[in-house]
């Protein structure tokens, strides 16, 4: 099986608050699957399970063929965030010091090496940032730093990369940009899954759709999934339209 | 695959291997090489500038124990300060306190355990370890084992020495820090806590780093973080111990963290911003012991001071 990651029957809740209830979904190698699904929908939780950060209550979670508990090959996951934590906003560090972090799993105790350097050269590169190099990364712009991180998934050789919502805060003519370059990445091998709220952006780039909330609502080619109307129910679900009356109460838990 | 598994075998036991290796190399190194080197260097810089600050025994050893402590605390440091954990030096060195008040009541009762500074490291390695258990167990927030470490050393501590009899010069020289209190043993005790944390820190920078960065990657990536964690926070009670001799229990917080501050306004790259560190950590460990000695002021007081005015001014510049 070319299944790259696969749940089955996962089921995850926060204390007695269902997030994610009996989702199946596979991702097979070289797709661009773009996730959806409202506020609050478990969007990110599911990406958290499906890379291994989070453990589901139950159901069984696969990373290329291996049970995610079991899986210690790291460097074959890619990861970009919403816009990142605190910490880099503060701390000092150079823009190729990050994507050099792709490289540390590779090297362990031992010191980076020519080849190692090499890859981080080589990634600066392909994502269009060898000028940004040795400015501190809370310095550039939204933009520029999600292709930094792009860059550390590709030093460290991932082929698998996950983005969860990376374009918010980035200004729009490097969205397109990044977009661009998501594509270019994908018809070179890499398989890709991003949550992304712009329904339009999605349907213009991914190849495959799922819509969540809660639980899976479809999980198709993108044509097949607008015709469905999975996204008419998703987004009209009794559980969207309660959460809009609490939607404080929805971002004070995350989705 | 078994040669998969063999390799997944072979490293711990290599790593093992490696223990009794390094532990004769660090006996070769801290009593057979170090003594010679240290009479050499001091002989000779005695012989070049001949004044007391550097040609008495008290000084030489202070002196030298002020160096090393000017190279580990802001290594140690600025992974520290870039988890916003700079206070916890000062929760290890306050429990390394009540370690050494038990460590001079043990000692008076029975003379063959008169080691204070011992107690001091178990205690805070114990300290540190149930910190790190208290943060993996609660959802509270950082700062309260802090707190709670922060004043249950120093309570601790204080009912001891209160309960004991103990000579309040040697309390002092703990709590306050004594340049001139350091006998030869315990520089070399910081010689092997120095190269313990060199020798860590160079194998393991590119993991501590990654973990500080973008804990959510380091995981992802599969790096030990809880190991990882565990080790950064043993170190700095080392390094915590090592500072006290000098700069006292109240103020080893401040050189694992100003220096630290200081280099982070002038570089945008860590690495680079660790080297400075240690830099800014040396300039003011001889600028400190220099003016303590011209103003006959308390040393480890002025090493802090001379600190804080580098990073003023590197704030202003």
């Amino acid at each position: 099986m070319s299944s790259v990651a696969a749940v089955e029957n996962v089921t995850f809740a926060y204390d007695d608050r269902p997030v994610v209830e009996d989702v199946s979904l596979s991702i097979e190698k070289g797709e661009f699957l773009g996730l959806i699904g409202p506020n609050g929908s478990g969007k990110t939780t599911l990406l958290k399970i499906l890379l291994g950060l989070e453990q589901p209550d139950s159901g069984a979670v696969e990373l290329f063929g291996t049970p995610a508990s079991k899986f210690t090959d790291g460097t074959r996951l890619g990861y970009v965030s919403q816009q990142s934590s605190e910490a880099d906003s503060m701390m000092p560090v150079t823009v190729r010091e990050v994507i050099e972090m792709g490289r540390y799993p590779h090297a362990g105790l031992r010191r980076l090496n020519d080849d190692d350097h090499r890859v981080v050269d080589d990634a600066l590169e392909q994502v269009g940032i060898v000028d940004l190099a040795d400015r501190r990364i809370n310095q550039v712009s939204g933009g520029q730093k999600q292709r930094a991180y792009i860059a550390r998934a590709l030093a460290s050789e991932a082929d698998l990369l996950a983005l969860d919502e990376p374009t918010v805060g980035v200004d729009a003519d490097s969205v397109d940009q990044f977009y661009d370059l998501l594509t270019e990445l994908n018809e070179g091998g890499m398989t890709i899954v991003l949550i992304e709220h712009d329904i339009g952006v999605v349907a213009e780039y991914a190849d495959t759709m799922a819509c969540l909330d809660c639980e899976l609502y479809e999980h198709c080619e993108t044509d097949r999934f607008l015709e469905s109307g999975a996204l008419e129910k998703a987004y009209s679900s009794a559980r969207v339209l309660r959460s809009a009356d609490h939607s404080s109460a929805e971002y004070a838990t995350g989705d | 695959m078994s040669i998969e598994r063999l390799e997944s075998w072979n490293r711990p036991i290599g790593l093992l291997a490696a223990v009794p290796v390094v532990v004769a190399a660090f006996y070769v190194l801290i009593y057979v090489l170090f003594p010679p080197l240290f009479d050499g260097f001091w002989g000779a810089t005695c012989g070049t500038f001949d004044t007391w600050l550097v040609c008495s025994g008290f000084l030489q050893r202070g002196f030298t124990a002020g160096i090393l402590i000017g190279i580990t605390a802001p290594i140690v440091g600025a992974y520290l300060v870039n988890r916003q954990m700079a206070l916890i030096g000062e929760a290890l060195a306050h429990m390394a306190f009540g370690g050494v008040a038990v460590g001079l009541f043990v000692g008076a009762a029975v003379p063959s355990l008169d080691y204070p500074l011992l107690f001091a490291l178990v205690a805070a390695t114990l300290a540190a370890l149930c910190m790190q258990y208290i943060a993996i167990r609660t959802d509270g927030y950082a700062d309260i084992p802090i707190a709670v470490m922060l004043t249950g050393g120093f309570a601790l501590g204080i009912a001891v020495i209160s309960y004991g009899v103990t000579f309040h010069a040697t309390v002092e020289s703990y709590l306050f820090g004594d340049i001139l209190f350091v006998p030869f043993e315990n520089v070399q005790l910081m010689v092997g806590l120095t190269m313990l944390v060199i020798g860590t820190v160079a194998l393991t920078h590119k993991q501590l780093l990654f973990i500080t960065f973008d804990r959510e990657a380091a995981r992802l990536a599969r790096i030990n973080v809880r190991f990882y964690d565990t080790l950064l926070i043993v170190l700095t009670a080392l390094v915590v111990v090592a500072a006290m001799q000098i700069l006292g229990a109240i103020l080893v917080a401040g050189m694992l963290v100003i220096p630290v501050a200081a280099a982070m306004q002038f570089t945008n790259s860590f690495n680079r911003g660790l080297v400075l560190s240690v830099v800014f950590g040396q300039v003011a460990v001889f600028g400190g012991i220099f003016l303590s000695y011209q103003w006959d002021v308390a040393t480890g007081a002025m090493i802090i001071l001379v600190a804080i005015a580098l990073y003023l001014w590197s704030v202003i510049v």
